[in-house]
């Protein structure tokens, strides 16, 4: 056994991990329509619920677009308010 | 002049031909106030997310239109007072969405399809 080899209690991550981006910007979106339910369906849990920016990667503006058009699409009965199992 | 477009959920209850004509009235009514319709998009019959009205299906209807600032209280008034309408929706459109509505009804990929897989 080799003197330098050095031994750690917890595992190093090896791994980079992927930085998340906002897709609108990258894919220059620049509107977010409200009638594109399967689209919005992205930004969405199970429940209904919008996801938050830290696990979508959105910007704040663009976030706020599709929080809007989430909201549209809610009052015209396009999505649920409340729900189980959406996906 | 502003762009809109509007979106209306009717009750189930119309036969083809009243839906037909609340259709016409209501874009009648954009025409003669001096706007212009700049498309119009039947959806028919929908389920709806959750009831309105203990309804759980609707007509939907999509006007695109072009009108002056003033004119869309007079066209609320009118929605809000006909028995048909269980919910409309009125949106104002940038420069983007007027181009992105445009793209849509030439069947050209919108550029949303990309981000979709992402």
């Amino acid at each position: 056994m080799a003197k330098n080899e050095i031994k750690y209690l917890t595992a190093i991550k090896s791994d980079k991990r992927v930085k998340k981006f906002c897709r609108f910007k990258k894919y220059g979106i620049r509107y977010i329509d409200y009638k594109d339910v399967e689209f919005l369906k992205k930004f969405l849990n199970e429940q209904g619920k919008l996801l938050p920016r830290r696990l979508s990667g959105n910007s704040l503006k663009f976030q706020r677009k599709v929080s809007d058009a989430v909201k549209k699409a809610r009052q015209m009965a396009l999505l649920p308010y409340v729900t189980d199992l959406l996906k | 002049m502003n762009n809109y477009e509007l979106m209306v959920i009717f009750t189930p209850v119309l036969s083809d031909e009243e839906f037909k004509a609340a259709q016409k009235k209501y874009a009648k009514l954009v025409t003669d106030n001096g706007g212009a319709v700049v498309a119009e998009n039947a959806w028919g019959l929908k389920s709806l997310a959750y009831p309105i009205q203990k309804k759980t299906t609707g007509l939907y209807w999509v006007l695109e239109y072009s009108a002056a600032a003033d004119f869309n209280e007079k066209l609320k008034i009118q929605l809000l007072r006909d028995e048909a309408v269980l919910r409309q929706l009125c949106t104002k459109l940038d420069k983007y969405a007027v181009e992105y509505n445009a793209r849509k009804r030439s069947g050209v990929k919108s550029g949303n399809e990309k981000a979709v897989e992402a």
